[in-house]
């Protein structure tokens, strides 16, 4: 006993009771931990039964209770259609129409976020002074944190009728006029190395098409656009988190060799950060795929594949919004296609995590 | 305030006119390379260089010792103006390099840091291959189309005494060296450029007795070539490998400069002698 007293680490009453409540709060955090992966599972398989309903006309368990396979809507169909209109009096299951919609956004989004961001980024952390810093990093965050409708609503009321409504008077269809006004002046053919190449043809088509660019109430331009300014933040808050945290001593070794600022923004600390940037990118990209609110009050709902800006166009959240709210009964082929879209639009985000992970394991913090 | 008159000029000219001057014609005529003229520096209001004024020779070590925070490596950073990356940083008083006050208006300081190069205290390979590492200097610069790169690199590697080691792995990444072999690539890396002053803040003190060694060795021969400033808390060191000695004490005052024999053996500054005997600091 007095030995035991001697020891000292033996513990005591108050001691275990600590050691209890320890074991209790871990109990507590796994639980908060599982909770994120038991609901993320559930999500995959209510969108993978609904899915199966959809395409196979069954659920997974009625089709294990031995509910017989009809087919709805064949994979054919749904990969490689190019008409989307599950409602239509003659419906048409051809999701590359509105996968074709939110790619375009993502893409042209990155286009703007990707060199806005991480420029922005570059400002802030090798080129502004720490005051400048201070007091444009808490609005860039701002930024990030204004609700996607806000950001809907500027699309209504300012990039759709002042912006892109502008490109398209004041710069598109004055440009279509010169290039037809030109064609006109033009011969209509000219004989080339033997073959006929018809100059001023070409010149007065491409005008009129020019001409007759109008902008409606949606245009994918503005889904472009305003996606791309959302997601600035997010590029540039992150990147520049990566390239803070860049060890000041390389910039001091380059800074020492007589290398300049720019030499050591693009030669060292990107570089160093490639790991960090590249992970901003790809979170931005995931939010503009599943971007929803603004995008449709931007884009539209008109599913299409082209080309133009200036055309309504329909994302796949733009039209998950307009069935979840339209009058399709549940359980009908349309509905259901509500989770087939669901999960591809899920695999697709899972695809980003897939790349960020390989993006991180490829360019791991050089400098650790 | 004492300050000692000594110059070290004429004392480091005496006590190199030996017999063996005539084979290193170099080692007689040390110009002053660097000319301090009441230089101080303050971060914000706190004064971390108090007026010094001392000259450095050409193609000569030049040891820097004093207690920490006694101003080492704020004088050294003004040297090459690294110290216009610190915010709040102000420099008074002349520095002369060539004749040049580098504090003039019309200095570019990324034009002076291409003459005066920095090793720094712990080694800061940069995240890329060896070779990349030498050629970076190089390349900053604008000369890779004039020199041949790999002869370059490998001049540097050979004059930092680590082209054996890595021969065979130029394209291995600098951060998979060793400690010390990383200072050396450090080194490698200053020298590549081949700068007319080499600024060196406690190069060794990150590293094993071996590295240190290896170091002070290729010090001495870069002498040969280079104008060495050395700052370092070793004070043996400091007695082994340099010409000429500059003790700073606390406030940033430089108490003593002289030949490095003298100052070790024969301090004019009680200060001095105490620190160096290890009373005080
Ligand atoms: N970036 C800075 N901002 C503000 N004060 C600084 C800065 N760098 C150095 N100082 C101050 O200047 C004084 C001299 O610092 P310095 O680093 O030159 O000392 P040192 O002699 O090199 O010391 P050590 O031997 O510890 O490296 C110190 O009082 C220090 O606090
Ligand atoms: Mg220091």
């Amino acid at each position: 006993m007095s030995g035991d007293s001697k020891a000292g680490f033996i513990g005591d009453e108050k001691l275990s009771a600590d050691r209890r409540i320890d074991r209790w709060i871990r109990r507590v955090f796994f639980g908060c931990a599982a909770l994120t992966i038991v609901t993320t599972v559930a999500i995959f398989l209510v969108l993978f039964d609904n899915a199966a309903n959809y395409f196979f006309g069954a659920r997974i368990t009625e089709l294990l209770a031995g509910a017989t396979l009809d087919r709805q809507v064949s994979f054919t169909e749904f990969f490689t259609g190019t008409r989307w209109a599950p409602s239509h009096a003659y419906p048409s299951h051809g999701v590359l129409q509105i996968v074709w919609g939110t790619t375009v956004i993502t893409v042209g989004a990155a286009f703007i976020s990707i060199p806005v961001g991480t420029a922005t980024a570059l400002y802030l952390a090798e080129y502004a002074d720490p005051s400048t810093r201070n007091r444009l990093k808490p609005i860039l965050e701002l930024l990030a944190g204004i609700p996607t409708i806000v950001y809907g609503f500027f699309a209504v009321s300012f990039v759709t009728p002042v912006f892109v409504d502008g490109i398209a008077t004041y710069i598109v269809r004055p440009i279509g006029r010169a290039v037809h006004w030109i064609g006109t002046a033009l011969p209509s053919t000219v004989g080339v190395a033997g073959s006929e190449v018809a100059i001023g043809a070409t010149l007065i088509g491409a005008g009129e098409a020019m001409m007759a660019q109008y902008v409606g109430r949606y245009s994918m331009l503005a889904g472009i656009i305003v996606v791309g300014i959302m997601t600035i933040p997010m590029v540039s808050s992150i990147s520049e988190d990566a390239m803070q945290a860049v060890p000041d001593d390389l910039r001091d070794g380059a800074y020492a060799l007589g290398a300049t600022k720019m030499d050591v923004s693009l030669g060292i600390v990107i570089p160093a950060a490639a790991s960090g940037i590249l992970a901003s990118y790809v979170l931005a990209v995931s939010r503009a795929i599943g971007e929803t609110m603004a995008v449709t009050l931007a884009a539209g709902f008109n599913a299409n594949i082209t080309f133009n800006p200036f055309e309504e166009i329909m994302t796949m959240t733009a039209y998950m919004v307009s069935m979840a709210r339209g009058e399709a009964a549940v359980g009908t082929v349309e509905y259901q296609s509500l989770f087939a879209v669901g999960l591809v639009l899920f695999l697709l985000t899972l695809l980003m995590n897939v790349v960020n992970d390989l993006l991180k394991r490829r360019f791991q913090e050089a400098y650790r | 305030m004492k300050r000692t008159e000594a110059n070290p000029m004429t004392d480091l000219t005496s006590q190199t006119s030996q017999p063996d001057a005539e084979r290193t014609p170099t080692r007689t005529d040390p110009d002053p390379a660097l000319i301090a003229d009441d230089l101080s520096v303050y971060y914000g209001e706190e004064q971390a260089l108090g007026g010094v004024s001392m000259e450095i020779p050409e193609r000569r070590v030049t040891a820097i010792i004093g207690p920490s925070g006694c101003g080492k490596s704020t004088f050294l950073r003004s040297i090459n103006r690294m110290n216009d990356r610190v915010p709040g940083c102000r420099v008074t008083g002349r520095l002369d390099f060539h004749g040049k006050n580098v504090y003039d208006a019309n200095v570019d300081p990324v034009a002076l840091r291409r003459r005066i190069g920095q090793v720094f205290q712990a080694p800061n390979p940069f995240p890329k291959s060896i070779y990349d590492n030498v050629a970076y200097g190089l390349r900053v610069q604008g000369r890779d189309d004039e020199v041949d790169m790999d002869a370059e690199v490998e001049r540097a590697l050979r004059g930092s005494a680590l082209w054996e080691e890595v021969e065979g792995q130029l394209d291995a990444s600098g951060l998979e060296l060793s400690g010390g072999q990383q200072q050396r690539l450090c080194i490698a890396r200053a020298i590549a450029p081949d700068p007319e002053v080499l600024l060196m803040d406690e190069p060794t003190s990150a590293l094993d007795p071996v590295a240190e060694a290896k170091i002070e060795d290729l010090i001495t021969e870069l002498a040969e070539e280079y104008t060495v400033v050395i700052v370092t808390h070793n004070m043996q060191q400091a007695a082994r490998i340099s010409d000429q000695t500059a003790v700073f004490l606390t406030g940033g005052e430089l108490v003593e400069i002289d030949d490095t024999d003298r100052v070790f053996s024969n301090p004019a500054d009680q200060r001095v002698e105490d620190y160096i005997t290890g009373k005080f600091g």
